[in-house]
């Protein structure tokens, strides 16, 4: 069980903790929310919550609930660039379909 | 895909539901667009990685609209088609613009805005303007994968009404919903105050490309407070190009230059300036449109020679605010730089000389104030929690108030007040059965209305007769979070009300807005007897009025004698209103007042008579 960064999103996420000043690491998760589904979460963390797990790649804190995991689990997130917009994306193998913004999904 | 950024913590946007803000910074010379991604305020690149749009416009006679680099690079070409420097002529009539006989355009003088002839037909500011904002429209669309949901745009501290209302139709224009409008030194201490969270009281020194503001701020526990504001509406670093602009034809010993050649030489005289900041020597080589070649060197010693008196400019206006303020310029720990124009080291000589520290140059001086129209957007679009939310207070730069009788102002609002911002105050009729009342609000320091600008009229009618002074007229200022005014009136017995959104149509001259603010120093004195005088002679005109009245109701309760007596009495009180002397028109009222005092008895007794005449006593209530 586990969810890992690739290098590039590693990189900027630790940029942008360095830039902002403080956080633990990044909190990857989902809620029941959204066109289809289920919706991403993607926050920084101050504080980790009692029943949170936490990974390490890369150097960088990844924080996840239990609850949203199954969904996630084996994702890497990623760092791409699309034009002039750039941003995270989640490739997690778990999702069956999603809607045409790739905003949520299902399993 | 989409693609997405970290949140705070609690603070990821439900799906399609992202609230993409942006910060503009809409400026003279160059735009930026800005927001804050992954948490952190940054300035958003086009496809070539650069951050600055020049603010030029150009219009093709095919229908194309070119922004940017492209519209720059075709100024000498085709000037009069090429718009730069717009804002300049944002919200301004003709004889408000600076330079006139140096720019290239065809004018054309419309009420209220000055317009500009090209070859796509007559456009106004609003709509060059308009241009630019759909650019770094399409620019950030493009950087954030959505549409926006609002923007804050900066202008300067010193903007009037109508250049600020211009500023928002323009933006209306381009399809942005301005979250709200914010003075551009404020924007930069956003950037700086959050990116270093130091706390204590600052100056803000803005030299852009057309407008010099300096703004003294205070930043304490996350509150921003704007304790005075002063500048120049028309300097900038535009100033310095068109100095040396000057300079050069001086040397080369041009004749009036045609306008591609004029443009040109604004071009190299920019260049050469810029290249001053890091050299000690610029060469200026120009070929002209008729052949001749022009060869010339300027030393940065005769550069900051033949620009000193522009750098002394910046000076006052930072006394002032200072004075304002209440504070030395000791009590200022730290000085930020704003603009372009403050790289010449010159100006950051002159700076660091007067508040007796080295300036703040930490943050890119052309984009701090993009950066900090982020971080306020990020924050009015409801992107952060609402414990680490904080409040901006910006001030209006000059106070606000009402005609009264005799032509004096009745300041409601006072200059340097925080926005947004409402007061009321209670006015009263002048004459027995008045049913309407005129409104003249103005805008100035001054005792009297004919020293301050007028802003608008407008008039309350169906007030109900009664006595005068009997009625009471609740009149409201209301200020927004933008700097915009509405005034209203209301009538508080019946209710009627009257208001008027303040829009005026015209710009303030270029030495306008300083000189009222020096007027009001200066004048001082003269204001306070000038008050005094018209204080006294409304207050005589109005005895005089009411005592003929009385007369003519009751002048048989008097005798020959007496009535001769108040006569005198009259005359002699009407011709000290005439004159200047308001310690002798006091005494002339005191005078009547006391003349009068029997006559005032009398009549109070046949009135008394009157309303008690038929009725018994148990009829009248004690």
């Amino acid at each position: 069980m586990a969810v890992t960064l690739s290098e590039s999103a590693a990189r900027h996420v630790s940029n942008f903790i360095a830039k902002r000043g403080k956080g633990y690491g990044i909190r990857l998760g989902v809620r029941t929310s959204g066109c289809s589904g289920m919706a991403y979460k993607l926050e920084f963390v101050d504080a980790t919550e009692d029943q949170d797990l936490v990974f390490e790649s890369h150097g960088v804190k990844v924080v996840v609930d239990p609850k949203s995991l199954p969904y996630i689990d084996g994702t890497e997130l990623d760092f791409v660039r699309e034009g002039l917009n750039e941003g995270f994306k989640f490739n997690n193998p778990n999702v069956k379909d999603a809607c045409g913004c790739g905003e949520s999904f299902n399993v | 895909m989409a693609l997405l950024q970290i949140a705070e913590p609690g603070m990821s946007a439900e799906p399609h539901k992202h609230r993409l803000a942006a910060g503009i910074d809409l400026g003279t010379t160059n735009s930026l667009v800005a927001t804050v991604r992954n948490g952190i305020a940054v300035c958003l690149a086009d496809e070539e990685g650069r951050t600055m749009l020049p603010s030029v416009v150009r219009y093709h006679a095919d229908g194309r609209i070119e922004c940017g680099c492209a519209a720059m690079q075709a100024q000498a070409r085709d000037p009069k088609n090429t718009i730069v420097s717009v804002k300049r002529f944002m919200g301004r009539g003709l004889k408000d613009v600076a330079h006139v006989e140096s720019s290239p355009y065809d004018f054309i003088d419309a009420p209220g805005m000055v317009r500009l002839r090209t070859v796509q037909g007559v456009k106004s500011p609003v709509e060059v303007s308009a241009e630019i904002l759909r650019a770094l429209r399409r620019r950030a669309e493009a950087s954030l994968g959505g549409e926006l949901t609002g923007v804050v745009i900066t202008v300067p501290a010193y903007f009037d009404d109508a250049q600020r209302q211009a500023t928002k139709d323009a933006a209306t224009l381009a399809g942005l919903n301005v979250l709200r409008l914010l003075n551009e030194p404020t924007a930069a201490a956003v950037a700086y105050g959050l990116d270093n969270a130091s706390e204590g009281v600052y100056a803000v020194y803005d030299l852009g490309g057309g407008t010099f503001d300096l703004s003294i701020l205070k930043l304490s526990r996350g509150i921003f407070e704007v304790l005075a504001t002063n500048g120049d509406a028309a300097l900038g670093g535009d100033d310095f190009d068109h100095r040396l602009f000057c300079w050069i034809l001086d040397q080369a010993c041009i004749e009036p230059p045609s306008s591609e050649d004029a443009r040109l030489l604004q071009m190299k005289a920019r260049e050469t300036k810029e290249l001053l900041t890091s050299c000690a020597e610029a060469p200026i080589h120009v070929r002209l449109g008729s052949g001749e070649e022009i060869s010339l060197s300027i030393s940065r010693e005769q550069f900051e020679d033949i620009t000193a008196h522009l750098v002394r400019k910046t000076l006052a206006p930072m006394r002032k605010a200072l004075r304002d303020a209440g504070l030395d310029a000791e009590a200022v720990k730290g000085v930020v730089m704003v603009g372009g124009a403050t790289r010449m080291p010159q100006i950051q000589r002159s700076v660091a000389e007067f508040f007796g520290q080295e300036p703040l140059t930490n943050l890119d001086p052309d984009k701090v104030v993009a950066l900090g129209a982020a971080i306020q957007a990020n924050v009015l679009a409801g992107n952060r929690k609402d414990e680490d939310d904080w409040l901006l207070l910006d001030v209006i730069p000059l106070s606000l108030g009402l005609e009264t009788m005799g032509g004096l102002t009745e300041k409601l609002v006072p200059r340097n007040s925080t926005l947004p911002i409402a007061r009321a105050q209670e006015f009263t009729t002048f004459k027995d059965g008045q049913t309407a009342m005129a409104f003249h609000v103005v805008q100035g320091e001054r005792e009297l209305v004919s020293d301050c600008r007028s802003l608008a009229r407008f008039e309350l009618r169906g007030i109900p007769p009664m006595v005068a002074g009997a009625a009471r007229i609740r009149v409201t200022f209301q200020v927004d979070a933008d700097g915009l005014l509405s005034v209203s009136a209301r009538e508080m017995s019946s209710g009627v009300e009257a208001s008027v959104l303040v829009k005026p149509s015209y710009g303030l001259t270029d030495d306008e807005i300083a000189g009222m603010l020096r007027a009001g120093v200066d004048h001082a004195n003269d204001d306070m007897r000038a008050r005094a005088l018209r204080e006294q002679q409304v207050e005589g005109q109005r005895l005089i009025e009411a005592t003929e009245h009385a007369l003519g109701e009751d002048g048989d309760l008097l005798d020959g004698e007496e009535r001769a007596a108040i006569a005198a009495a009259i005359n002699e009180l009407r011709a000290a209103c005439g004159a200047s002397d308001h310690h002798r028109i006091r005494r002339l009222i005191d005078e009547l007042a006391r003349a009068t005092a029997d006559f005032a008895a009398r009549r109070m007794d046949r009135s008394v008579r009157a309303a008690l005449a038929g009725h018994k006593v148990d009829e009248i209530p004690l």
